[in-house]
């Protein structure tokens, strides 16, 4: 189990970009995290992945406390961040040179194939579409068979329809190995289709400001009316997040409601 | 006011940057691709309208008659005078004794200006003890050294080299530590997220990514390498090109000066264009510019 407990941290140049967020997450459970920009999204992802170290609190998986990157946590960034002197091929293995190279050739392979990229193993990450880096990403990500999978709004550069595809792949993904997940997004359908529950995030400091479970099974339908109404929920969630009263305030109630009829 | 409906719009216009980003090359692929290749050609041949225009005139200038050429020699002089040395074998030789001081220094220069730029670009400790006086020996005007490298090292060839390895040392020294330390932060990280170990966050990373800097910074090197071996062989030596200038000088053979120019020029571009050959497989992954011409 991972948990948080009242994680904080304050920048040296004084931003409190997080103030006491405590969130117990189960194995293989997903776990979505909206929030507007700059209320400390990136900030967990970093302490919770051992990037940086919090201030105040503690991130733990099964009792070890995160300090540094930890062999059972993977990070998908917002940039694919492939090595380009590294043909796609090489950049899936990374994570796994000390591995034998049979070994490692199979996992690859294998990983290459479950993203649908297995004939572009040989290219470099130049010659990829932005969705295929990104797909390439979570092979190398997913291949060293980590427990917890950190994505910090891995598709928020691609375009809806790739976005939508890669939402659908990524749960393909995690129903193989079942790890857990963290997935930051802004994008509150995103969060719906993948999430377990949604975090609602507040900023200045960032703190946890709503928590929505979503009770709906997978695969789940963008259209039903059910997903409609889990969608209203978040965003009248982030609307209060963000000091909007929205039951005083039935304008702000409507651009809410109007955003979820969009669709 | 709806965010939904403007990623669906972006994602439209996106898809139709691409189609016409995919079309357009398929129309104007041939004559674009023709008109430059004859560029590529045409653009050298214009840059030596001027210099082989010159020659030309200056040796017809001097056939007639109208100056005798002592001072400045025609071409067919220079080239007669070439072949002399050649044919001689003293421009073998001394081309070689001046290759072997460039490639001693030039390695032994390039060793160190890569193991001192790696750790002072790696370890802000180690900058900060001592780039600051790696950069104030940088100042001194490397020729100031040659007496104190003479009285130290003596008049041969320990002294030269020395020359032209600190010569060689400093582009390659604040070429690697520069690189090193301008790596992208996010590629350092994936290497983090995979608990890397110093080393091989130094090799498997960081030495990557500073490949096309440190091939730039090992190119200057050894140009400077060439220019530091004229100023040792000028300080005195009884072989080496330099020598052949000094030669000509002392016996006023203005033919021999020019000719040993011209063997500097064809050794330094031979010598750049083996590094550029050898170092070309290492960076095939580089996403330049100049690489979508050839496709
Ligand atoms: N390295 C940093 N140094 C100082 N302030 C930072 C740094 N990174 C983020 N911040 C600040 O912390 C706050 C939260 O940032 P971030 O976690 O990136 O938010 P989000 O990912 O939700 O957009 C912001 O106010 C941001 O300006
Ligand atoms: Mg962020």
């Amino acid at each position: 189990m991972l948990s948080l407990d009242r994680v904080g941290k304050t920048y040296p140049n004084g931003v409190r970009a997080l103030d006491g967020v405590t969130l117990d997450v189960e194995l293989g459970e997903i776990v979505a995290v909206v929030g507007g920009s700059g209320c400390g999204k990136s900030t967990l992802l970093r302490a919770v992945s051992g990037l940086d170290r919090p201030t105040q609190g503690s991130v733990k998986l099964d009792g070890d406390t995160i300090l540094e990157p930890h062999e059972q946590i993977g990070v998908i960034f917002q940039e694919p961040r492939l090595l380009p002197w590294l043909s796609v091929a090489d950049n899936v293995g990374f994570g796994l040179a000390d591995r034998p190279k049979e070994e490692r050739d199979a996992r690859v392979a294998n990983a290459l194939a479950r993203v649908g990229l297995s004939e572009k193993a040989g290219v470099w990450p130049r010659e990829l579409s932005g969705g295929q880096a990104q797909r390439v990403a979570i092979a190398r990500a997913l291949v060293t068979r980590p427990r917890v999978l950190l994505l910090d709004e891995p598709f928020s550069a691609l375009d809806a329809f790739t976005r939508a595809d890669l939402q659908d792949q990524l749960l393909g993904l995690w129903a193989d190995q079942k790890p857990t997940l963290i997935h930051v997004t802004h994008d509150v359908d995103e969060a719906i289709v993948l999430g377990d529950r949604v975090i609602v995030m507040r900023p200045r400091p960032g703190r946890v400001a709503d928590e929505i479970e979503i009770d709906l099974p997978r695969p789940r339908d963008r259209q039903s009316a059910a997903f409609d109404f889990a969608k209203r929920r978040v965003l009248a969630a982030l609307d209060r997040s963000l000091d909007r009263t929205v039951s005083v305030d039935e304008r702000e109630t409507k651009t809410a409601a109007g955003q979820a009829m969009w669709w | 006011m709806s965010r939904f409906g403007r990623i669906a719009f972006v994602g439209c216009a996106m898809s139709l940057v691409q189609m016409t980003i995919t079309s357009e090359p398929q129309a104007a692929v041939e004559p674009v691709g023709a008109s430059e290749r004859r560029a590529r050609w045409v653009q050298p041949v214009i840059g030596l309208l001027l210099p082989v225009g010159l020659a030309v005139l200056w040796e017809v200038i001097v056939r007639m008659g109208l100056a005798s050429g002592r001072l400045v020699p025609p071409p067919s002089v220079i080239f007669n005078t070439f072949l002399e040395l050649a044919q001689a074998g003293e421009l073998q030789r001394h081309v070689l004794v001046t290759t072997g001081r460039v490639a001693a220094g030039f390695g032994i220069g390039v060793v160190a200006g890569t193991l001192v730029g790696a750790i002072t670009g790696y370890s802000s400790l180690t900058r900060r003890l001592l780039d600051p006086t790696l950069q104030a020996l940088r100042a001194i005007p490397s020729i100031a050294w040659v007496p104190i490298f003479i009285l130290w090292f003596g008049i041969f060839e320990t002294s030269k080299i020395t020359l032209i390895a600190a010569g060689v040392f400093f582009p390659v020294y604040l070429g690697v530590m520069g690189a090193i330390r301008s790596v992208d932060r996010k590629l350092v990280e994936v290497g983090r997220i995979f608990r890397l170990s110093d080393f091989a966050m130094v090799r498997r990373i960081l030495l990557p990514a500073v490949l096309p800097a440190y091939i730039i910074a090992v190119r200057s090197g050894l140009g400077l390498g060439w220019m530091f071996v004229v100023a040792a062989e000028l300080l005195g030596a009884s072989e080496g090109l330099g020598y052949l200038l000094i030669d000509g000088q002392q016996l006023g053979k203005p033919a021999q000066i020019v000719a040993a120019i011209v063997a500097f020029a064809i050794i330094g571009k031979l010598t750049d264009w083996i590094v550029v050959i050898a170092t070309a497989p290492l960076l095939r992954w580089e996403d330049r510019f100049a690489r979508a011409e050839e496709g």
